[in-house]
This record gives C-alpha cells, structure tokens and sequence, in this order.
C-alpha cells in the first residue's frame, strides 16, 4: 500500500508538469491551429534562465521572475519572427518551422549557458514529508500547488474576461474573429507569449526536482505533446487530464510492471488514442471542413 | 688575387650546397604529426573538451621546451561531435591526407570502434580514450586504451562490499550504453566476489524521477547495499529520490560519476555515496608516498592554471594517452609508426594519472585493480576510503 502511494506522488508531480506543457500547446494550437514543438524549449528556458541569473548573483524570486519575463519575449520573438512571417503558409510548414525553431533555441542555450546540468535550491528545503509510509519533496507540493495556481489563472482569464472571449472566437473561427473586429494577429501573439510563461513557471518549478540542462526541452515536448492527445488536441481540462494521467501511468508502469518501459508508455498512448479515440478524451470529433 | 677570391667563392657556394644537403633530411622529417579525433561537441563533450585542452596544453609545453626528438610536434585535432560516422570520416583523413604517425582519442567506444580498422589497416598505432573493454579484448595489434574498464569498477565496488559482508544487493542502472555495458559487466563478475543481486532495475537516461525503481528496491528484503551503474545527471537523481525515500542501506555510484559536478547536483544527499575513481580526483588527499601524487598534482595544478576549469579524469586519460605515446616515440628515437607501436607495447611502470600502467603483448591497456581508489563523500567532498 505505501508503495502505491509512492507511486502516485512520483506521478502526481511528474504529471503536474507534463499538464503544464500540454496546456501550452493547448493555448497556441487552439489560437492557430500550429502545435509548437517549441513548447520544450520555453520549459528549458525557464529553468536554466533561472539557474544562471540565480549563478550571477541574484536572489531566486528575482531571477525566477526575470526568467518569466526573457521567456515570455523569446516566445514572441518566436511568433514575430518564424510563425507571423509564414502565417500565408499551411499548419504543416508551421509546425516544421517550429521544430526548427526548437533546435535552434537548443542550439542558442547551449552557447550562452553550457552542456552541463544544473540544479536549483528547493524552496522549503529538501527533507522529504512523509504520508502513510510514502515520501513526497516539499517542492512536489510547489510544484503542484504552481500547477494548479497556472490553471486556475487560466481558465479565468478566458471565462470571465474580455480577452479570454477574444481568444475563444480566435480559437473557434478566425475568420469570423476577424470580421468582428477581433485583432486576430495580436490574440495569437498572446497565445504564444502565455504559453512561453507557462513553460517557464514549469521549468523554474521543477528544477529543483529534476534538473535541467539546455536539452531537457525534446522530452519534454514529447511528453507534453502525448498528454495534449490524450486529453483532446485543443482541449484545456484535457490537457490537464492527460498530463496528470500520464504521468501516473508512467509512474504506476515503472513501478509495477518493467521500468525499461518507461519511456514507451507515452508513445503507446499517443498509439492508443489515435487507434481507440483520435479525438482525445475530452476532444471534440473534428469535422473536415470542406 | 683573383684566383683566391674565385676559391673563396667556390668554397662559399660547397659550403652552401653542404648546408642544403644536411637540411635536407631535417626539412623531410619536418614536425611529428600527431592526430586526435574527439568528441568535443555533442553529448559526449564533457569527454572530448578536457581531452582536447589537455592534449593541446601538453603538445604546446613539449614544443617550448624543444619538441620531441628535436622536431615540433603538430598536434590535429577533428571534432566528431559524438558521431561514429564522423570519427571514421575523419579517421580516414588524418592517415591518408594528414599522414599522421599515431593518434590519440576516440572518446567514446562507439567512435572508438568505428575508427579501429581505419588504424590496423594503415598500421598505425591508435591510443583510445574510451572505456570498454571491447577495444582492447581481443588484442588488436595497434589499438591500445589508457581509461580502466566498467569491469574493473565492478570489481572495484564488490571488493569493498566483499570485505564489509554485503553478499545481497540491489541494482538500478541507467538503459544508456554506459549504464547498460556496466551492468553487463557488473552482472557477469558479481558471483566472482560472492554476491548476488536480488533486484535489478533500469532507468531512461533522460528519466527524471526514479522513486517508483527504488521504491521496489526498497521493499526486497535482504538488499544490504545498492549499486547504481550510469552516468549524466541520472545517478545525481537516483541519489536524491534514495534519501528522499530514507533508504538506509549504502549506495554505491559508478566511475562515470567521479565528477564534483555529481556532488553539485546530489547535493546533500550526496553524502555518505561510495565510489570507484582515479587518483586524479582526490590528488591533494593521497598520501605523499603514493606514486601517483607527484603526477596528478602536477597535472591538477597545469590544467586548472591553463583552462581555468576543475580537472576530469578524462582530460587525465588524455595525457596519459600523450605521455605514453611520447615516451614511446624517446625510446624509439623515430617516429616511425611500427617502431613507436613497438615501444608503446613495451610501456612499464608508466605512473599516469589513471594508475600505473604495464603495457603486454596480451594487455594493451596495462592498468590492475589498484588503479582506482575508493572513495566515500562526507561533507560535500572525496575522502578515500582505507
């Protein structure tokens, strides 16, 4: 019984970030139709912006924030500079550019910061709580309570404000978004600059936890882009939903059946869902439009 | 008059013909080529980037100080970035366009082994900076290695858990070819040493949560000890979720992990973690009758003054690999590739960085169990275990 609930707080926490992830392409894919496999990256950035600000001197709720803000511009030098100048061009070539733009970035981390993997102090030290036999970091807890803070934030912002109708009727029609008066082009620049700040409230977050180095972005991209499936492309509680399960199902997967198959059980779930249901759990079934 | 100016002359004009045709030979023999192919970009640049300041800080100090032989030294250095593709391009490169006379590096097997044939067919003697045992068994004439092998850190670790009872372990390693070939190895001498392990499990290498693994370990009963095969920042983690768990019984770490950075990264939880590492890691520790010490505190003392960076042990590799080759090339007073093979097999009580190593006919890597130390962290630094 402990084990199973050690189980579950490996995964809750792991999870957590894997959410955080698929929300970020959730945002960007629901505002312009691109999955931005970038997404890693603004996870990457915001860990290792921190971890050298933190290095050069500064205390980790500046450097944290610093890390927000240069994320956050990197992901609108992202739509200004790759995805806004191709926007004639279909999703396929913009989801390429921004595979490009992921190992590009990689690239730029590894010759501003280095190859090394760095760690970041926890917040509330680093004596695990013990619950009923299992043991959990008090910065799982941040990390989950950060998660949960992001998400609330979210949904907020599009259910109560006037921008997050903005982004919805983007989401839905952009066209019709356009006629409205909608300035369609900005809502997407926003889309991208929300996503790149909650990649790195993830990364900033789960440093301390899992360390980070300039390529911890990929896997990232990978896991987030399964959960965002599994959910339903497109689908913010989704997003959520998927993330937390996989991380639960990798976690559950490693400890009671065979942890070689670890990193196999978030491709089975992408194989899964596009056999069983393509539209994800909380997916809509896509309608072609012809 | 004219007679003895027209003799001055000839003899000016033989004495100049004679000067040519002594420089003659010295211009033929010119620098001793030296190659290197490292990966220093890429996933294994924590290898290649202290190999390549190493060899390029030594050939620079025999260079001021005269050169081998007399000659300059030309050191050529490729960087494969990780790739085996590359080290066999580049490999073909250095002996048909660069012509060099030995090479040193590979710094991983895999680059290693793609290079070996390029070498026994040029016949050109190849000193290895990778780890596995693979390169030098079977015995390749011209392929020699100066790193110790997994299986001697395998030994290394049950030795010490030999002589504190521990018979019953757990094991956790990394899937990476490091973590994987280690295993392999540690798997194939443990009955040797009389233990048996009870529970293995594997992490990804980009992993970064390894609490389910060892909550399985946790529960075996009769683990008395864990060993954790893997390098990279996955054994940093399987260290910290160990304490987090509060698993008590001790954790021994592999030789890919013989790095402060290690430290940094585990931090606290790093304490009381064994492991099997050279000399070179804890050279201002060894006793001053040890006969590495004079070595590695000079070589500490040189690369940290040079590069400003904390030693590795795979710069270490680096030199040694250098300083055979080097040695080698005095005693055979050419650089003659065949000739330089012969004297590199001949290599005897060579103190290097990674121990002292006695080169054989059958052994091309020349290094015993004494090699490595073992060592313990306690308060965030090295302390040898006796």
């Amino acid at each position: 019984m402990p084990e199973l609930l050690q189980f579950a707080f490996s995964g809750l926490t792991v999870g957590a970030v894997y959410a955080l992830v698929a929300l970020g392409f959730t945002l960007i894919y629901n505002a312009s139709d691109v999955v931005n496999f970038a997404q890693g990256e603004f996870v990457m950035l915001g860990g290792m912006i921190t971890v050298f600000l933190h290095l050069a001197g500064l205390p980790i709720p500046v450097a944290a924030f610093a890390a927000i803000v240069i994320t956050v511009l990197v992901g609108l030098a992202l739509y200004a500079f790759a995805i806004d100048l191709a926007r004639g061009s279909g999703a396929v070539q913009i989801i390429i550019i921004t595979i490009g733009a992921s190992i590009f970035l990689r690239g730029v981390a590894q010759v501003i910061f280095d190859k090394r993997f760095h760690a970041l102090p926890a917040w509330f030290g680093s004596d695990p709580i013990r619950i009923g036999g299992a043991a959990i970091l008090p910065q799982s807890l941040v990390v989950l309570a950060g998660a949960a803070l992001i998400v609330a934030l979210i949904f907020l912002i599009i259910d109560r404000t006037i921008l997050g109708r903005a982004i919805l009727a983007t989401a839905t029609n952009r066209l019709a978004a356009r006629l409205v008066g909608i300035p369609v082009r900005r809502i997407v620049a926003l889309s991208f600059a929300l996503s790149a700040a909650i990649g790195a409230v993830a990364g900033l977050l789960v440093t301390p936890i899992t360390l980070t180095s300039y390529d911890v972005g990929t896997l990232m991209a990978l896991k987030g882009f399964a959960a965002a499936m599994l959910g339903g492309m497109g689908s913010a509680p989704g997003a959520i939903v998927g993330g937390v399960l996989l991380g639960l199902a990798e976690s559950f997967g490693a400890g009671l059946i065979s942890s070689k198959y670890k990193d196999a059980i978030a491709f089975l779930i992408i194989l899964f869902t596009l056999f069983v249901r393509p539209q994800g759990l909380f997916g809509k079934k896509s309608t072609e439009r012809v | 008059m004219s007679m003895h100016t027209g003799m001055t002359r000839r003899l000016a004009l033989a004495a100049g013909f004679g000067a040519m045709m002594a420089a003659a030979p010295a211009l033929a023999q010119g620098e001793i080529k030296l190659g290197a192919v490292l990966s220093v970009t890429g996933p294994a640049s924590f290898l290649g980037d202290p190999e390549k300041r190493t060899l390029e800080m030594e050939v620079e100090a025999l260079n001021a100080q005269g050169g081998l032989l007399g000659r300059k030294v030309r050191l050529i250095v490729y960087d494969d970035a990780g790739d085996a593709n590359a080290a066999r391009t580049f490999a073909t490169r250095l002996l048909e366009e660069d012509k060099v006379t030995a090479m040193i590096g590979g710094s991983t097997t895999g680059t290693t082994l793609a290079m070996v044939p390029a070498f026994e067919d040029a016949q050109v003697p190849f000193i290895s900076l990778a780890g596995a045992i693979q390169i030098i068994q079977p015995v390749k004439k011209w392929v020699f290695k100066t790193p110790h092998t997994d299986t001697m850190a395998c030994e290394k670790i049950f030795e010490d858990m030999k002589k504190r009872g521990t018979t019953k372990i757990g094991m956790i390693s990394g899937t990476d070819g490091f973590g994987k070939s280690m295993r392999d190895q540690c798997v194939g001498v443990a009955g040797k040493y009389g233990i048996e392990i009870l529970h293995e499990e594997s992490y990804g290498p980009r992993d970064t949560d390894m609490t389910p693994q060892l909550t399985n370990i946790k529960n075996k009963a009769g683990v008395q000890a864990v060993i954790n095969p893997g390098f990279g920042q996955g054994p940093a983690i399987v260290t910290r979720n160990y304490r987090q768990l509060g698993i008590t019984v001790p954790l021994y770490q592999s030789h890919g992990v013989a790095s402060k950075q290690f430290i940094d990264l585990a931090g606290p939880a790093a304490e009381g973690v064994r492991l099997p590492a050279a000399a070179l890691l804890v050279a201002d520790k060894l006793p001053d009758n040890d006969p590495q010490k004079k070595v590695v505190v000079q070589y500490t003392a040189d690369y940290t003054k040079k590069t400003g960076q904390p030693v590795s042990t795979f710069g270490g590799h680096a030199y040694d690999g250098f300083h055979i080759w080097k040695q080698a090339v005095e005693r055979a007073k050419t650089d003659n590739p065949a000739k330089v093979r012969d004297e590199i097999e001949k290599t005897k009580g060579y103190v290097g960085t990674g121990g002292v190593v006695n080169m054989s006919p059958t052994d091309h890597m020349g290094l015993d169990l004494s090699a490595f130390r073992m060592l313990e962290i306690r308060n965030g630094d090295w302390t040898l275990v006796q």
